[in-house]
C-alpha cells in the first residue's frame, strides 16, 4: 500500500495546447527564443573571453553587413543558401533524405564550369542559358539515379544520396587537375577572367567589381515558382499526402513511385542550379570546396522554415549573417572559428527548441489553470 | 458501519488546452462490486481512468483508494495502490512467454525465478478460471488469450481494483461470456472492477451498477436492475433516441462485384485471404463479420487495388450493364480511369484514408485532386464539399484548414465518411465506419448506408457490433482466419450462429 497519503502535484508539467495559437502569438514565442539565445550567448561571451557581448554583436553585424561589398556577399551568399533549400524543400517534404545536395551542386558547378571553358565563343546570352539547362540536367541525373533505384528497389536513399556524393567529388578532383591553371597549381583559378564569359553580368551599377543582382532575381524566381509548385500544384499536393503516408498516398491513387523519381530529380536539378550560380554567379572556379557543406547547413534551413520556400528567405540569410559575422569575430578577437560557431549554435538550439512552446505549454505547482 | 469505497473520485477536473475532458466529476467504486463506466466517444471515460493509472494527473480534485486520500502522478503510484488497468492495445512483448511478460518490469529482490513466478501464475489462473499456459509463447496465443495474460498481469501485481478499457471490442460472443465469466469470478474473490464499453447489452449483463458520463460530466448512476437499453441510451445521448435501424427490403439487386477464389499474402508471406469467393451485389448492404484481423482489412483494400491478390478474381459489373471488368492488378488510378468510382472508408483512418496535417479541405482533395486540366488543384470545390460535411454531420473543428489529426477520433471518422459518401460511388466499402462515432451519429451513418443501398449503390459494411450487422444488413460474410466461412442471410441467423462461424474454419465444416 501507498505511503504517499496526501495530493502532491508534481513540480512541472507538460501539457498540449489545445487549438491553434494566432500568428502573433507563436512569432511572438519565437522572437522571445532569439532574444534568449542572444542573452544566454552574452553571459558565454562575458564567462569565456570577458569582452561586452553588445560588442560582439555589433561585430556580428558589422562583418556581415558593415559594408556595401559585406552585405552584397552576404546577400550572394544566402541567395545561394536559398537555392540548395528551396531545392531540398520537396524532397524532405516527402520524406526522401536528400543528402546529397553536395554532389548536386557540384556536378551543376561541373556542367558550368565545362560550359565556360568550352563555348566561350558563344554569344553571353546563349551560353547563359545552355549553362543553365546543362547545371539542370547534371542534378538531375544526380537526383535521378538515388531515386530511381529507391522506386525499383527500394534502396536507402540517404545512404545512396550520401555515396553520390564522394562520386561527385571525386569527377570535381578529375576535373580540377583537368582543367588546372597555372599547370601544377592543382586549382582552376578563375575560369574567363579577363573576357568575363559565361558570368552572370551586373544587373545594377557596378558597385566594385559584382553587383550580384542576377543571382537575386534568378534564385528568388526560383523561390517563387517552387512556393506555387509546392502549395498550388497537383504534384505539390501528391508530395504533401506522400510525406505524411504514402498508405494514404496509394488511396488516392497517386503513383508513388512515380512521384519519387519525379520529385527527386526536381530536387536535384535545382540543386544542380545552385551549382551554376555558385560558379557562373559568384566564384567564376570550380574547386572540390565549391559546395562547401552548403548541402548539408541547407537542410537545416529548410526544415527550420518547414519547407514554406518563403519562410526559407528568412533562415537563409539568418544563417549567412551568423557564419559572415563568425568569422568577423573570430578576426577580430582573435578567437578560434569553433568560438564563433558555438555562438551559431546556441542561437539554432534556442530557436528550435522555441518549436517546442509553440505546441506544448508548461503548468507549475499550485497555479490554478484559467480557462 | 458506512462501507468504505474501494475507490473515490472527488470533484476531479483534468483539461487540455481549452478543452474540458473532465468536469467535477464525483465517482465511486464500492468494494467487491463491477461497475460499469458508459458514456459516448469522447466523453471523457478514457480520460477518466487514465487518471487512476496514472497516466494522466487531474488538474482538480482528490482521489481516495480505500477511504485513503492517494497522490497517483505515476503508473507505479496506481500499482502501489493496487489498481491495475488492462488498456485496449495490449503491452506484450510477443516473443516471450506468458510469464516472462507478467513478470517484466517488476523490480523484486534477488534473483529472477521464472519457475516459482510460473507457479504463482498458474495459482492464479486456476483461481478464476483462466485459460492459458504459463509458457507458451504470445505469438501463439489467439486475442481473448492475450487479454487474459494482461489481466493475469494485473493480478499477478497484487491488484484489487481492476479497470478494464472496452475489452470486449476484439472478443467474439461466446469469448466475451468467458470473460464475464472470469470478471465474476474475480468479483467473488472480493476484487472491485471498473469496464468501459459502450455495448449496452454487455453493460446490463455484467455489471451492478452503472455510472453514465456526457460531455465530460458525470450524469449520473443507476443500479443495472433498474435500468434498460433505452434508459440508458438516453442518459447516455441526454435525449430520447430511437434505437431501431430502418431496413427496407432490397430492389432490384444484381451482382456487382464477384470474388472468386481470391487468395492473397502479406509481405512476410504468410497467408491472409485464402480461396475467398463470394458477390457483392448492387441495392444491398453485405455485412462482413469476424474477429479482429480475420482478413477484412486485406479483403477491403484488394478490391480497392491497394493489396497485392496472388491469385483469384474479382471481377466488376458496371451499373449501365456494360462488360464486366477485371480488378485484380489494377492500381487504384487505374480504377478510377475505367470510370468505376469506388468509395472506401478504411480501417486506419489517418493512416491511409485521411491526411493527418491537412484541413477539411486538403483531405477532400484527396478524391479529387486529379480533376480539372492544367498543373494547378482545383480548391474550390474541395473547399465548398468540405463546408457542406461540416455543417451536414456536425463536425466539431475551428476551421476547415484546421489539421484533421487534431480532431477527435468521431469528427475525424465523419470527415471521411463525408467524403467517401459524396464521391456518388457504384461501390461504397466501409470498415468499421462507425468505431469512435456517438449513438445518434452512428444511427445517422447507418441511415446514410441505406440511403446509398437504396440508390442502387453496392454497400459493404465491415462491423465488430454483431447486433448492430445482424439489424443493418441484408446478407452477411463471415470470415475466419482469411476464409469465408459462411455466407447468410442476415435476417435469418442469430448472434450466436454467426459467433459459431467467427471461430469457425470452413475446413473443419468440410470435415463434419
Amino acid at each position: 500500500m501507498s505511503t504517499v497519503t496526501t495530493t502532491r502535484e508534481p513540480l512541472i508539467r507538460i501539457s498540449k495546447r489545445g487549438g491553434v495559437l494566432p500568428a502573433w502569438k507563436s512569432w511572438g514565442i519565437r522572437l522571445i527564443g532569439l532574444a534568449l539565445s542572444l542573452v544566454v550567448c552574452g553571459l558565454l561571451i562575458v564567462a569565456l573571453i570577458g569582452i561586452n557581448p553588445l560588442k560582439v554583436y555589433g561585430t556580428i553585424i558589422d562583418g556581415a553587413l558593415g559594408t556595401s561589398k559585406r552585405t552584397w556577399v552576404t546577400i550572394r551568399d544566402s541567395m545561394t543558401m536559398l537555392c540548395i533549400a528551396v531545392g531540398l524543400a520537396p524532397a524532405f517534404k516527402m520524406r526522401f533524405w536528400n543528402i546529397g545536395a553536395e554532389g548536386q551542386i557540384l556536378v551543376g558547378g561541373i556542367a558550368t564550369a565545362a560550359c565556360m571553358i568550352y563555348l566561350k565563343s558563344l554569344p553571353t546570352f546563349l551560353l547563359l542559358i545552355i549553362m543553365i539547362a546543362v547545371s539542370l540536367l547534371a542534378g538531375a541525373v544526380w537526383g535521378f539515379l538515388p531515386g530511381f533505384f529507391k522506386a525499383k528497389w527500394n534502396t536507402n536513399e540517404t545512404l545512396f544520396t550520401l555515396m553520390m556524393n564522394y562520386i561527385a567529388l571525386q569527377l570535381t578532383s578529375f576535373f580540377v587537375a583537368k582543367w588546372e591553371t597555372p599547370y601544377g597549381s592543382n586549382k582552376v583559378g578563375m575560369i574567363n577572367a579577363t573576357g568575363h564569359e559565361g558570368w552572370l553580368p551586373n544587373l545594377f551599377s557596378d558597385g566594385f567589381n559584382k553587383d550580384f543582382g542576377w543571382n537575386v532575381v534568378i534564385v528568388l524566381a526560383v523561390t517563387l515558382f517552387m512556393y506555387l509548385y509546392m502549395n498550388k500544384s497537383k504534384h505539390g499536393y501528391e508530395i504533401a499526402v506522400i510525406g505524411d503516408s504514402e498508405n494514404t498516398a496509394r488511396y488516392a491513387g497517386i503513383r508513388v513511385n512515380k512521384a519519387y523519381v519525379r520529385t527527386i530529380v526536381l530536387s536535384g536539378a535545382i540543386c544542380g542550379l545552385a551549382g551554376f550560380i555558385a560558379v557562373s554567379g559568384a566564384s567564376h572556379t570550380i574547386s572540390t570546396s565549391t559546395a562547401g557543406g552548403r548541402g548539408f547547413t541547407a537542410i537545416i534551413v529548410a526544415w527550420l522554415a518547414q519547407f514554406n520556400s518563403v519562410v526559407m528567405i528568412i533562415f537563409s540569410f539568418l544563417l549567412i549573417i551568423l557564419e559572415k559575422g563568425a568569422q568577423a569575430i573570430a578576426s577580430q578577437y582573435g578567437l578560434s572559428q569553433e568560438v564563433s560557431e558555438m555562438i551559431t549554435g546556441i542561437i539554432l538550439f534556442f530557436i528550435l527548441g522555441s518549436e517546442f512552446f509553440v505546441n506544448y505549454t508548461l503548468r507549475f505547482r499550485g497555479k490554478k489553470v484559467t480557462k | 458501519m458506512e462501507s468504505v469505497c474501494a475507490i473515490k473520485m472527488e470533484n476531479i477536473t483534468k483539461r487540455f488546452g481549452s478543452i474540458v475532458a473532465n468536469k467535477g466529476i464525483n465517482l465511486e467504486l464500492r468494494e467487491g462490486e463491477i461497475l460499469s463506466l458508459l458514456g459516448e466517444n469522447g466523453s471523457g471515460k478514457t480520460t477518466l481512468m487514465n487518471m487512476l493509472s496514472g497516466i494522466y494527473f487531474p488538474d482538480e480534485g482528490q482521489i481516495y483508494v480505500h477511504g485513503k486520500p492517494v497522490t497517483i502522478a505515476s503508473p507505479k503510484d496506481a500499482f502501489d495502490n493496487g489498481i491495475g488497468m488492462i488498456h485496449q492495445h495490449f503491452k506484450l512483448v510477443d516473443v516471450f512467454t506468458a510469464t516472462e511478460n507478467i513478470v517484466l518490469g517488476l523490480e523484486d529482490e534477488g534473483k529472477l525465478d521464472l519457475k516459482a513466478a510460473s507457479r504463482k501464475v498458474k495459482e492464479i489462473c486456476d483461481k478464476y478460471g483462466f485459460d492459458i499456459d504459463p509458457d507458451q509463447k504470445i505469438y501463439d496465443m489467439s486475442v481473448s488469450q492475450k487479454q487474459t495474460v494482461e489481466i493475469v498481469k494485473v493480478l499477478y501485481r497484487g491488484a484489487d481494483i481492476l479497470i478494464l478499457d472496452e475489452p470486449t471490442a476484439v472478443l467474439t460472443p461466446q469469448e466475451t461470456d468467458k470473460l464475464f465469466a472470469i470478471m465474476r469470478a474475480m468479483k467473488a474473490d472480493g476484487k472491485s472492477l471498473i469496464i468501459i464499453t459502450h455495448k449496452l447489452h454487455e453493460v446490463l449483463d455484467v455489471s451492478d451498477r452503472v455510472a453514465i458520463l456526457r460531455k465530460g460530466e458525470y450524469i449520473g448512476d443507476v443500479a443495472t436492475k433498474d435500468a434498460n437499453q433505452q434508459s440508458l441510451t438516453d442518459m447516455m445521448v441526454g435525449r430520447s433516441v430511437s434505437l431501431n435501424i430502418d431496413r427496407p427490403t432490397p430492389v432490384n439487386v444484381k451482382p456487382r462485384l464477384v470474388i472468386e477464389n481470391v487468395t492473397a499474402y502479406d509481405e512476410l508471406g504468410v497467408k491472409r485471404l485464402d480461396d475467398v469467393s463470394f458477390t457483392i451485389n448492387a441495392g444491398e448492404v453485405l455485412g462482413i463479420a469476424g474477429v479482429a484481423g480475420s482478413g477484412q482489412k486485406e479483403l477491403l483494400e484488394s478490391i480497392a487495388g491497394l493489396y497485392p491478390v496472388a491469385s483469384g478474381k474479382i471481377t466488376y459489373f458496371g451499373p449501365e450493364n456494360d462488360k464486366p471488368r477485371e480488378l485484380v492488378g489494377l492500381d487504384p488510378m487505374s480504377i478510377r480511369k475505367n470510370g468505376i468510382c469506388m468509395s472506401f472508408v478504411p480501417e486506419d483512418r489517418l493512416g491511409m484514408g485521411l491526411v493527418g496535417t491537412m484541413g477539411m479541405t486538403g483531405n477532400m482533395m484527396l478524391r479529387s485532386w486529379r480533376k480539372g486540366k492544367g498543373l494547378f488543384v482545383n480548391r474550390k470545390e474541395p473547399e465548398e464539399l468540405a463546408n457542406r460535411i461540416w455543417k451536414d454531420l456536425e463536425v466539431v473543428t475551428p476551421s476547415t484548414n484546421f489539421p484533421v489529426r487534431r480532431m477527435s477520433g468521431g469528427n475525424v471518422q465523419k470527415v471521411l465518411v463525408g467524403r467517401e459518401i459524396a464521391q456518388a460511388p457504384s461501390v461504397l466499402m466501409t470498415a468499421y465506419a462507425v468505431r469512435g462515432l456517438d449513438i445518434n451519429t452512428s444511427y445517422t451513418i447507418y441511415n446514410l448506408l441505406t440511403e446509398q443501398k437504396m440508390k442502387g449503390v453496392a454497400v459493404v459494411y465491415v462491423g465488430e457490433d454483431l447486433d448492430v450487422l445482424l439489424e443493418l444488413c441484408d446478407r452477411l460474410v463471415i470470415l475466419c482466419g482469411g476464409q469465408v466461412s459462411g455466407v447468410v442471410d442476415a435476417r435469418a441467423i442469430t448472434k450466436e450462429e454467426v459467433g459459431l462461424l467467427m471461430t469457425q474454419h470452413r475446413k473443419e465444416d468440410a470435415a463434419e
